[in-house]
């Protein structure tokens, strides 16, 4: 968890950012517009210099949802063994966000990851491949919307028989 | 005018003879993906030691191989490399689908697990269980050279054979 010296002086510098937390982990929902900002702002001035994760929830169909993606950022900080949660909520059509590759070079493959999966495209980004899945898969299928035997794509290859081996 | 053998002299056909060495040389290609290559490993090693059966010899080119083994579950991205490993064994080859998995899809049942590897390449042995015991894969080794001495043949006609040509029926989704 992030020491409250560290929370309270986050609350100073951007008040439309939101803290909890449950179970010792501190959460911190952030704008979209105001992302990468916080981001830089917790590397740079709070020395949180270690990308654990990014990764992504799809909130299609889900209870109370008002937004489709939730962006999840775990960070770290080496020197205190703080951590934090930052989170922001993206939208349909064309989810987008600024990359922080340039913050985090280890970001590089953890957002080629999503956008491989969950089609969020990272602005910035300086490869934004797939990483995961074939070059010429289309979905990105851990979308919600996506089902889950897929549409054929697992079928869709030449049949090798015994005339042609 | 009958002709005389000596009793040290043996008479069989040319194609059992050839399936007899084929079949007592299996040389396998561990296409090992998944729990069941460790069950395959198992099976190579020395308490159940595969040399028994001449099976022995796991070869890492399948330009040395013809026995392709395919244990585990295959993905779609995965699924050209087995097809191109299988094209560059050398005839006559043989295929086991060890495992569930490797033979079904076994439960997953996902966008990216080819359901089964029959409808893509030619299978001769399937091996049930999740994963086998290497009793099972022995005993589909056993099966396979029973197989090969029954129907083999010095050019590999058998593999002509109209059966063996036709492609998998269920392909198709619903």
């Amino acid at each position: 968890m992030a020491e409250p010296a560290t929370i309270a002086a986050l609350k100073a510098l951007f008040p439309d950012v939101s803290f909890s937390e449950f179970r010792g982990q501190t959460r911190a929902v952030v704008p979209r517009r105001s992302i990468y900002q916080v981001l830089q702002t917790l590397k740079d001035r709070f020395a949180f210099d270690l990308l654990v994760d990014v990764t992504c929830v799809d909130y299609l169909h889900y209870r109370g949802a008002k937004d489709r993606f939730g962006l999840v950022y775990l960070l770290a900080n080496t020197q205190t063994n703080e951590r934090i949660i930052v989170r922001t909520f993206v939208n349909d059509p064309e989810p987008t966000v600024p990359s922080v590759v340039g913050l985090w070079e280890g970001a590089n493959w953890l957002e080629r990851e999503v956008w491989d999966l969950f089609g969020i495209r990272f602005e910035g980004h300086p490869d934004l491949r797939r990483i995961v899945l074939p070059e010429e898969f289309t979905a990105h299928p851990l979308r919600k919307d996506y089902p889950l035997q897929g549409r054929g794509e697992r079928h869709n290859f030449p049949v090798i028989t015994r005339a042609k081996s | 005018m009958a002709v005389e053998l000596p009793d040290n002299v043996v008479v069989t056909k040319l194609d059992k003879l050839v399936s007899w060495c084929r079949k007592n040389s299996l040389w396998p290609m561990p296409y090992a993906t998944a729990c069941c290559g460790i069950e395959l490993m198992a099976t190579g090693a020395s308490r159940h030691d595969l040399a028994r059966f001449g099976a022995e010899v796991f070869r890492f080119s399948p330009r040395q191989c013809d026995l392709l083994i395919v244990a585990g579950r295959v993905v779609m991205k995965m699924l050209p490399v087995l097809q191109r490993i299988w094209l560059q064994m050398h005839e006559p080859k043989w295929c086991i689908s060890m495992g569930a998995c490797a033979s079904t899809g076994g439960v997953f049942d996902t966008y990216s697990v080819v359901q089964g590897i029959d409808r893509f390449i030619p299978v001769d042995m399937y091996v049930p269980g999740c994963p086998p015991r290497p009793e099972q894969l022995m005993q589909a080794i056993i099966d396979l050279q029973e197989k090969i001495q029954r129907g083999g043949t010095m050019f590999g006609r058998e593999f002509d054979a109209p059966q063996r040509q036709r492609p998998p029926k269920a392909l198709r989704e619903n």
